[in-house]
């Protein structure tokens, strides 16, 4: 147990300097939610009459819905990193040496935060450039930042625990792919609550997707609900450890299968 | 003094597949151990068993004094792995790769980094430290593999096929640096190969695996030396029927007599002397030879007689399959 914290701090150290010696993956993963919002930002940008958008412009509203959906769409990747060091024999070389479990998924959490707040911060930017107004300010902003670094611990575990499993790239996209999709259309990522039909609505009350964007967009607004924040981002957390334990518990599953 | 590396009975089922079939093994300590057999044989999974990578269906492993499956963690911290696939990471240089390793087994940043450097040198990588892995040759990366295998000092190190994929000239070095570190180190080196020089010229004893079993142990002269007399290789031409020319070798007093393609394989007592009587026998029976070879007894033999087949046929065989 003693090993967890230092054991995290070298492995996270890790996987950052990958990230900074991946020019061309570090600005795709840049460019990718800038075109979601200024996409999205004028296909829809008349949807604002519909009730439940609020008053200012259809960008304001969509900013933190594309911010989670980004970070949702990233941390369901994260399983492909332990798939690499799976066939480059990385991860057997860790898992017979006394490098800490809990740290091995800690660390791959700690990274996706780390490039979760440089995603979202670009957004946020790129909205203000945009034109877009956010009441909320710099605590907003932070309020964002949390609710997105929970759901990216809770699906980068997931993602990690999945490929644990499946030791497969193809099964992991798959897996994927087939989650966060349907998860980010099943929440109020680009939609308002009012605007969706009544089995949706049910739906996104009990999915974190859409408890991560509700908690966001109220931080950001003039009048935030900070009960109804509070208690979103509690469930979050709960989720994200919940899902971070049982990944971890995974590494036994592939233990058992190499 | 105890056994550095006791397995006892391993058994270990993937599905139907039974990859290893009662394997016992003892290795003392300081020595290097041939674990010798064609992939497929069970090696690579007793290498797993023993350094807690994955545990047994039934049997007992000791590994440096500790129980594998009771204290795992223990073992870990007393052995240096280096599996046939890489273990480094491809994106950190050659330095940030043995100063994770170090500090993953518990050494401070002063220590990981002067270790790093120092193995560094040991391989000859120095130049090459501050390069990430992707830029590294492949006896560059292998030898940084088995620097990283060796970073905390352990008493017991594992190599998994060091030495398949590299060329000759790399290979030759990896040898000297395997010898090395048993000779002057104290290391105990378990070796897993499918080349018979590699067995012959490292390990001070040699387990052959076959079917998840070992069939024999012992040094490779002893093993060698259980096989009486020479093998002689008769190569034979193009219109010639190996069943014919087989029996014409047993008249001629040739034991086990094998045949592979176009080649027989036969034993005798000495081979200088047998060898013009066999050609002699030969020739009046109409038996073209297109060549005829005498040789010491190797472990291939040795492999031939316990499995009834020779090493490099099990291997083409799997390449083919």
């Amino acid at each position: 147990m003693t090993t967890l914290v230092p054991h995290t701090l070298h492995l996270t150290g890790r996987h950052v300097r990958g990230f900074l010696r991946q020019p061309a993956f570090v600005i795709v993963t840049l460019v990718q939610p800038l075109i979601w919002l200024l996409l999205f930002g004028q296909l829809f940008r008349g949807i604002v009459v519909l009730p439940g958008f609020g008053a200012g412009s259809y960008l304001e509203f969509l900013a933190p819905g594309v911010v989670i959906m980004t970070v949702l769409f990233s941390s369901g990747w994260s399983g492909m990193a332990f798939i690499e060091d799976m066939d480059r024999g990385v991860m057997d070389r860790m898992l017979s040496s006394p490098a800490s479990r809990g740290a091995m998924m800690a660390s791959s959490v700690a990274y996706t935060g780390f490039t979760t707040i440089i995603q979202s911060l670009v957004i946020v930017l790129v909205a203000v450039a945009s034109g877009a107004r956010f009441a909320g300010g710099v605590v907003g902003v932070l309020v964002m930042l949390v609710a997105a670094v929970l759901l990216a611990a809770a699906f980068g575990s997931l993602s990690n625990g999945v490929a644990l499993l499946v030791r497969q790239r193809e099964a992991l996209i798959g897996f994927s792919t087939t989650l966060t999709l349907p998860l980010s259309f099943l929440s109020s990522a680009i939609i308002a609550r009012e605007a969706m039909p009544g089995w949706i609505q049910t739906v996104a009350t009990w999915n974190p997707v859409d408890w991560a964007v509700t908690a966001s967009r109220s931080a950001l607004s003039a009048d935030p609900d900070w009960t109804g924040i509070g208690w979103r981002l509690l469930g979050s957390a709960l989720v994200a450890l919940v899902l971070t334990a049982l990944a971890t518990r995974a590494f036994r599953a592939y233990h058992r299968s190499v | 003094m105890h056994a550095a590396i006791q397995a006892e009975a391993l058994v270990k089922r993937y599905g139907d597949v039974t990859a290893l079939d009662g394997l016992t093994v003892d290795v003392p300590p300081g020595t290097v151990f041939g674990l010798l057999g064609p992939n497929g044989a069970g090696k690579s999974t007793a290498v797993k068993v023993l350094t807690t990578l994955t545990r047994p269906d039934s049997g007992t492993a000791t590994v440096a004094g500790h129980d594998a499956l009771a204290e795992p963690a223990l073992v870990r911290r007393s052995i240096g792995v280096v599996t046939q696939r890489a273990g480094t990471d491809p994106q950190d240089t050659g330095r940030e790769n043995l100063v994770l390793a170090g500090r993953l087994q518990g050494l401070s940043g002063t220590e990981a980094r002067s270790r790093a450097d120092a193995l560094l040198a040991r391989f000859g990588l120095s130049d090459a430290a501050g390069r990430v892995i992707r830029t590294y040759s492949g006896g560059m990366a292998r030898k940084l593999d088995v620097a990283m295998g060796l970073v905390h000092h352990p008493p017991v190190l594992f190599l998994d096929e060091p030495t398949t994929g590299l060329d000759p000239a790399a290979r030759a070095g990896m040898w000297t640096e395997i010898a090395t570190l048993a000779r002057d180190e104290g290391t105990t080196v378990l070796l897993t190969t499918h080349y018979l020089e590699e067995a012959d010229q490292l390990a001070e004893r040699v387990a052959i695996v076959d079917r998840g079993r070992v069939v024999a142990t012992g040094t490779p002269d002893a093993l060698k030396s259980d096989l009486r007399g020479d093998t002689v290789v008769v190569g034979l031409g193009p219109d010639d029927d190996p069943a014919r020319a087989t029996s014409v070798l047993r008249d001629a007093g040739a034991g086990e007599v094998t045949t592979e393609g176009r080649a027989l394989r036969a034993r005798v007592d000495d081979g200088a002397q047998a060898v013009p009587a066999l050609l002699a026998a030969l020739e009046r029976n109409g038996v073209g030879v297109s060549a005829i070879t005498v040789a010491r007894p190797s472990l291939d033999d040795v492999y031939l007689r316990l499995t009834g087949r020779t090493l490099v046929g099990a291997v083409e065989a799997e390449v083919a399959a």
